[in-house]
């Protein structure tokens, strides 16, 4: 992967402590797994920043390559890969994502 | 890409493990997949989903539109 692309990846991920890579903006998700990530997150008043992968070819290759996960959307806390969707479900459920986010 | 297809390709990447599809909409496209796996054991969920995600490695890239995964140790 080019550098460049390594170092805009790493700079999104580390600018807010939880940042998702989604379809779509959380005022207009694109894609209903987005939509689900969007919905969960503001259910548990977890505030987050996010990137359109829509808006960026190379961010939404790039990011795939990047966690070796192949969707998207691709939640973060303090810059590490916490899931898609199923898994940031699951983990609202059990109050795991609250905990890890606190 | 039709869903016994998807079920033989999960089935043979982790062999031995148990798969049910379920198309909720009825439209063959959003779909999940319920995968029992003893292989599963002791590994974190990101893992998890990583090996199945594996298994449909090509089809993820074009074919399959969305796939849930839930992913159960035996």
């Amino acid at each position: 992967m080019e550098q460049e692309l390594k170092e805009k990846i790493e700079s999104l991920i580390k600018s807010e402590k939880v940042f998702l890579f989604m379809k779509g903006t959380p005022e207009m998700p694109q894609c209903g797994f987005s939509a689900g990530v969007v919905s969960t997150l503001k259910q548990q008043g977890i505030p987050f920043g996010s990137f359109n992968v829509l808006s960026d070819m190379k961010v939404r290759e790039g990011i795939k390559e990047y966690t070796n996960w192949p969707t998207i959307p691709q939640l973060y806390i303090d810059g590490e890969f916490v899931g898609g969707h199923d898994i940031t479900v699951q983990m609202a459920q059990s109050g795991e994502l609250k905990k890890k986010v606190s | 890409m039709t869903i016994p297809e998807i079920q033989k390709k999960i089935e043979e990447g982790l062999p031995g493990c148990k798969v049910e599809i379920l198309d909720p909409y009825r439209d063959g496209v959003h779909i999940k997949a319920v995968v029992t796996y003893n292989g599963f054991n002791g590994k974190g969920l990101i893992e998890q989903h990583r090996m199945v995600y594996a298994t449909l490695k090509e089809e993820l890239k074009e074919e399959i539109h969305a796939l849930a995964l839930e992913t159960r140790s035996e």
